[in-house]
């Protein structure tokens, strides 16, 4: 029973992580992107470390487990947000159908423009 | 060791980074890089922890540490150097 948990959080991981490669491969911009690909591979290697704890309920692997689910929670989104900032800040192109800018008018490039 | 249910979810990381990588090939902008080189640095992570998932070595996990930390001075490091990069 706890086996077939720990394998279905592991399929569920796996699954997770294979949508944000295909999120960071299709979606039509950088901001796009990047909510993709946080969103997905935090919650991935979420399921994968409760896979993890459940299998070997063993102090020591337990609490790695958690740092590294900490850490993991804390650092993506620090990162996907400087990341975001230095994208906007250098005037990276939205999508064309993007609805709102809200960028002052001298870091708007035109749309769909690679830099 | 290795039952079907880890070979497929190795299997499915392995294709997302192959993912993440032709996404790092073709830009077409620098913050689309650095988006690709994080991810492949939380998939090598993920890969970590199923491996360790499957053979109960702690090693893996110290690897994983080490791995997401060096991962995230990295992606920081290239997001500052964008920044200043185009001061204009």
């Amino acid at each position: 029973m706890i086996e077939w948990i720990a394998r279905s959080f592991i399929l569920a991981g796996a699954t997770l992580a294979l949508l944000a490669g295909v999120g960071v491969l299709r979606m039509p911009d950088v901001f796009t992107r990047m909510q993709a690909s946080t969103k997905a591979s935090t919650l991935g290697l979420g399921c994968l470390l409760v896979a993890l704890a459940i299998r070997y309920p063993d102090t020591a692997i337990v609490v790695r487990a958690g740092a590294i689910g900490a850490f993991m929670m804390l650092t993506t989104a620090v990162a996907a947000h400087v990341i975001a900032r230095a994208a906007a800040r250098s005037g990276a192109p939205l999508w064309k159908e993007t609805l709102l800018d809200e960028r002052p008018v001298d870091l708007t490039p035109p749309l769909d423009t690679p830099r | 060791m290795q039952d079907i249910v880890t070979t497929a979810a190795l299997a499915m990381l392995t294709f997302a980074a192959a993912l993440a990588f032709v996404r790092l090939l073709r830009g077409p902008t620098l913050p689309d890089r650095v988006v690709a080189l994080d991810l492949i640095g939380v998939l090598i992570v993920c890969v970590m922890v199923a491996v360790a998932a499957t053979s109960g070595q702690q090693a893996y996990l110290d690897v994983a540490i080490v791995i997401a930390l060096v991962s995230f001075v990295g992606t920081v490091a290239y997001a500052r150097y964008i920044e200043r990069e185009d001061v204009r």
